[in-house]
């Protein structure tokens, strides 16, 4: 009888699966009679079905309202890490704007890589996960880069102390040049490196050019991660907070606990984990901006914004490029932004509108289909 | 070497710029250098600048010299008696002008006590760091800098006496306050700037306590008996003009009583309050559209028309008259001949505002709210004494704003009130709270402010103690009688058949894109449509080419211009803009073609 009661409210697809499976786990739980049991689930059906969206409600409007109306509230539009000037983030107004539109790149691009407990027993282990994340590039390391316009060469004296500091070898220096710059020959002259250029003729601003090259030749770490900042987490282990983001190569880490690793880089982590997570990324960002600005918006809003950005299979933002310019309608097209565009678009393939949605009909003066709209009554009249 | 700059162009170097700065200035103070000279030493690119320009905001210091101020008792007894003016004091190089570019250079000390070695001037008093109207708030140290912002700027839109030959005066949307009072709590600079000479605002009883709910979101609640005894009351006085202009070949506007030919007639009623010159008299009472300048012009446009016909001199009737819901009482006229020898004649109407709900008002701390119920005098709260309060105030207005400074008036005005004394509440030099409370308790009332109060309605004592006392409020010149607003029906635009704007105009109120939102939101679809009724047409479309068709009334029957007589031609009914819309795709040659179908 328990079960066969269950199993019709999931044949009938009255209730879905895990309320079901709730109903069932309490009822085990707490010793239910069938015929609480029974009310129960009568009772539960009905705030179900009360929570289910009615045919014709403009959820697309609403949801526009929920996010439109409290963003005029938010304020600070940064937060600041303490003490690391150049670790702030956009928050706030800016940056939902910066989700919903999609894009390609966050203002202020941020990771958070938890680093596992086995690395993160002492401050000096973290410090030293920290500095294998943060981008080295030879600049950083060299004490002096100079050209020596007799001999057309470059002359790169490394900083012996914080190359020590950093834990980088020479040796490990000389192959990344060798492989950021295939046109120069590299010479380890004791204690500086010498380019010079294989090319038999070349001219002085080349060589310019070869310099500032080789100031931004990459040695170790996460390229783009200019900042690393170690935060001791409510678990006891660290999680390093990195300014600039790099998601691939962040999951080849050995001492980052992968599937723990944070990016507010929306399209990098549709790059590299696919859409869905993609989707999850919004719903998430959107989320952390509305919490920390103490507004209260339905997370059912968020999932809807996301679900109609990712649909096609690819992030795509709320633009007159993006999810906009996908409307079948030409009018409601040309009613957001650059209507002419749309206009002559339209006019040059004979594109047709069905006046299926609200924009258009407000133009024309019609019924929107939605709420009263939305229905329409059939007489039948008797034929004589 | 040092360059050296006068007036921005470049004269010379010297050798040592601190010694040459520390000459001008000793040679300025004797009064061999002009007063107006001002000089600046820029330390990081090293530059000495000198400036005798116009058009520099200057402001005078008391030069100080070794830690001393040059002002000494005597200069002060002296300026007391007379024997010495200001300009001598500055002569003398006791006060010197500096200019924002020298004021870099100095090192000023706000009060006398805060003198050191370093310092090169002080203040002549601490209290020039709030401007004029800002020091027209008491006790504003109390309150916040936002708020004392709001204060200044409220004090300037207040009513009050603004010129004292106002009934000579032909201004523009000007207001004056009836019995306009000195407030009981004052600031030093109420003294000094003659403020009862163009006083604005009055001394009322405040109450802070919520009254039935009518006093929320910064709204007051006024004793309907205050109002009948004239708290608040005002004239406005609004300007209307006509004038006789000339046009080419002599012909001339006329003010005189329209001829019934004249084109654009109105009716008589309209004409009815004119005497023999065209002119309403002084003291009439009008009101909605009567004629209060009568004026005829000649015709538009002369010639063309002129052979054909019969009455030649058709002349175009161009009155001035009051628009739709303006009333009031002709209170001056004036007739006279303006810059170019036409005749103009201009007219003053007056009218008395009584305050009503929707008035604006204010205290001086940036507590603005609008009347939103005017209570009879039986159901206000009183109390044991017998005070009821004129404007009742919400509480929820101070914590959020933290506008002590108005609380504190309060307690100030009620001790002035009652000990017939005026209370001095300059900002740093106020009388202090604590001499205020002894002085409260002195007078037998509880030293905190509050009275235990009566509700007005039943007569039972409301258990709160309410915090009531006197202060000085002002009325805002944002009166509901000049903005209030509405229509049902009224004038469209040419072009889009839509209504048009603004409340002059009686145009009509726009639902906007949020607001259609808010109708879609709600699924009110029907309601939507019958909103966007405004512009509806009913236009014939043909069934074959989707083009707009045309209907011949003399044979009543539609067709379509490009298709014929033998096509179906459909009603169609949509807005006008849409068909705009169309009309101006075509002009762009782009087919808009319509696909009928069946609505059921």
């Amino acid at each position: 009888m328990l079960l066969g009661l269950l199993e019709r409210y999931w044949e009938n697809k009255m209730l879905p699966q895990h309320l079901i499976a709730k109903v069932e786990d309490y009822s085990k739980k707490y010793k239910i009679s069938d015929k609480d049991q029974k009310e129960i689930l009568k009772r539960v059906e009905e705030i179900y079905n009360k929570a289910k969206i009615s045919p014709g409600e403009s959820i697309g409007v609403i949801t526009a309202e929920s996010f439109g109306e409290p963003s005029t509230q938010m304020t600070l539009n940064t937060f600041h890490f303490a003490g690391v000037a150049e670790m702030n983030v956009t928050v706030g107004l800016p940056r939902l704007i910066e989700i919903f539109d999609a894009r390609k790149r966050p203002s202020t691009p941020r990771m958070e890589i938890p680093i596992k407990s086995k690395y993160s027993r002492t401050v000096e282990a973290v410090r030293e996960v920290a500095m294998k994340i943060k981008e080295t590039k030879l600049g950083d390391i060299a004490q002096e880069i100079s050209i020596n316009i007799a001999k057309a060469t470059i002359e790169i004296v490394l900083d012996k102390k914080k190359m020590r500091d950093l834990d980088i070898k020479p040796k490990l220096v000389l192959d990344k040049i060798a492989e950021g710059l295939k046109s120069v020959d590299v010479k380890d002259n004791d204690s500086s490196v010498i380019l010079k250029s294989k090319e038999k003729e070349i001219s002085l601003s080349e060589v310019y050019k070869l310099k500032e090259k080789a100031k931004s030749i990459h040695i170790r770490g996460l390229q783009g991660v200019t900042h690393v900042l170690p935060v001791k987490g409510d678990d006891g282990n660290y999680i390093i907070h990195c300014a600039g983001s790099n998601l691939k190569d962040a999951l080849l880490l050995e001492e980052a606990e992968k599937e723990r690793i944070m990016t507010n880089d929306i399209f990098e982590i549709s790059d590299v984990l696919g859409v869905e997570a993609a989707r999850a990324a919004i719903i998430n960002e959107a989320n952390k901006v509305i919490k920390d600005q103490g507004i209260d918006i339905d997370i059912r809003h968020v999932m809807f914004l996301a679900d109609v950005m990712t649909r096609s299979g690819t992030v795509k933002g709320v633009t007159r490029t993006g999810i906009v310019g996908e409307k079948e309608s030409v009018l409601a097209r040309a009613s957001f932004e650059t209507p002419i565009k749309h206009i002559v678009n339209a006019s040059l393939v004979g594109e047709k509108d069905n006046l299926n949605s609200v924009v258009e009909n407000v133009i024309i003066n019609q019924p929107v289909p939605l709420g009263t709209g939305l229905p329409g009554l059939i007489a039948k009249m008797k034929k004589d | 070497m040092v360059d050296v700059f006068m007036n921005e162009r470049f004269i010379g170097t010297v050798e040592n710029a601190k010694e040459f700065i520390k000459q001008i200035r000793s040679e300025r103070r004797k009064g061999v250098l002009p007063l107006e000279l001002n000089f600046y030493h820029d330390q990081d690119y090293d530059e000495v600048y000198l400036d005798t320009t116009t058009g520099r905001a200057r402001r005078p210091l008391i030069v100080v010299e070794n830690g001393k101020s040059k002002l000494t008792e005597k200069h002060i007894e002296d300026v007391k008696s007379g024997a010495v003016t200001w300009d001598k004091l500055v002569k003398e190089g006791i006060i010197e002008y500096v200019d924002a570019a020298e004021e870099e250079n100095c090192y000023v000390a706000l009060s006398e006590e805060d003198l050191t070695k370093e310092h090169t001037h002080l203040e002549i008093s601490p209290v020039v760091i709030l401007g004029l109207c800002t020091s027209l708030i008491p006790y504003s140290n109390f309150g916040g800098s936002s708020r004392l912002i709001r204060g200044s700027k409220i004090q300037k839109q207040a009513l009050g006496l603004y010129a004292s030959n106002f009934l000579l005066r032909m201004d523009t949307d000007v207001n004056v306050l009836h019995y306009p009072q000195k407030p009981i709590t004052k600031t030093f600079m109420h003294d000094i700037w003659g403020w009862e000479k163009h006083p604005s605002g009055q001394n009322i009883v405040i109450a802070l306590m919520s009254f039935e709910g009518y006093n929320m979101e910064d709204s007051i609640i006024i004793s309907k008996a205050s109002v009948d005894r004239g708290f608040a009351r005002s004239t406005y006085f609004k300007p209307f003009s006509a004038e006789e202009l000339r046009y080419q070949g002599g012909l001339v506007d006329e003010i005189c009583i329209p001829d019934k030919e004249v084109k654009g007639y109105k009716s008589e009623k309209d004409y009815r309050l004119l005497e023999e010159d065209g002119i309403v008299f002084t003291g009439a009472k009008v009101k909605d559209e009567d004629v209060i300048i009568g004026k005829v012009s000649p015709p538009r446009f002369l010639g063309e028309f002129e052979e054909f016909n019969i009455a030649t001199n058709v002349k175009r009737e161009s009155s001035v008259a009051l628009t739709h819901g303006e009333n009031g009482i002709v209170d001056m006229t004036l007739i006279t001949e303006n810059e170019d020898g036409n005749r103009l004649v201009q007219m003053r109407l007056r009218q008395q505002r009584i305050p009503e709900v929707g008035d604006k008002f204010a205290s001086r701390h940036g507590q603005k709210g609008v009347i939103s119920y005017l209570v009879p005098i039986e159901d206000m709260p009183f109390t044991a004494s017998g005070i009821v309060p004129d404007i009742i105030f919400s509480p929820h207005g101070i914590p959020s704003r933290m506008t002590v400074s108005h609380l504190i008036e309060i307690v100030a005005g009620k001790v002035g009130a009652l000990s017939g004394q005026y209370i001095d509440g300059t900002t740093f030099n106020a009388m202090p709270e604590k001499e205020l409370r002894k002085m409260l308790r002195e007078l037998g009332f509880r030293e905190s402010g509050v009275e235990a109060m009566y509700n007005g309605i039943d007569g039972r004592e409301f258990k709160a103690r309410i915090y009531v006392g006197n202060m000085y409020y002002l009325k805002l010149k944002h009166m509901v009688a000049n903005k209030l607003h509405a229509r049902a029906t009224g004038k469209i635009q040419l072009l889009t058949r839509q209504p048009i704007e603004g409340r002059s105009q009686g145009g009509g109120l726009r639902l906007g894109e949020m607001e259609k939102d808010c109708f879609v939101a709600h699924g009110a679809s029907l309601l939507l449509k019958e909103r966007f009724d405004s512009d509806k047409t009913l236009v014939f479309v043909c069934e074959e080419c989707g083009m707009l068709g045309v209907y011949d009334s003399f044979k009543n029957k539609e067709y379509c211009t490009k298709c014929g007589a033998n096509v179906g031609v459909s009603v169609v009914e949509m807005s006008y803009a849409f068909k705009l819309l169309l009309d101006e795709l075509k002009s762009l040659c782009v087919y808009p073609k319509l696909v009928l179908g069946r609505k059921y």
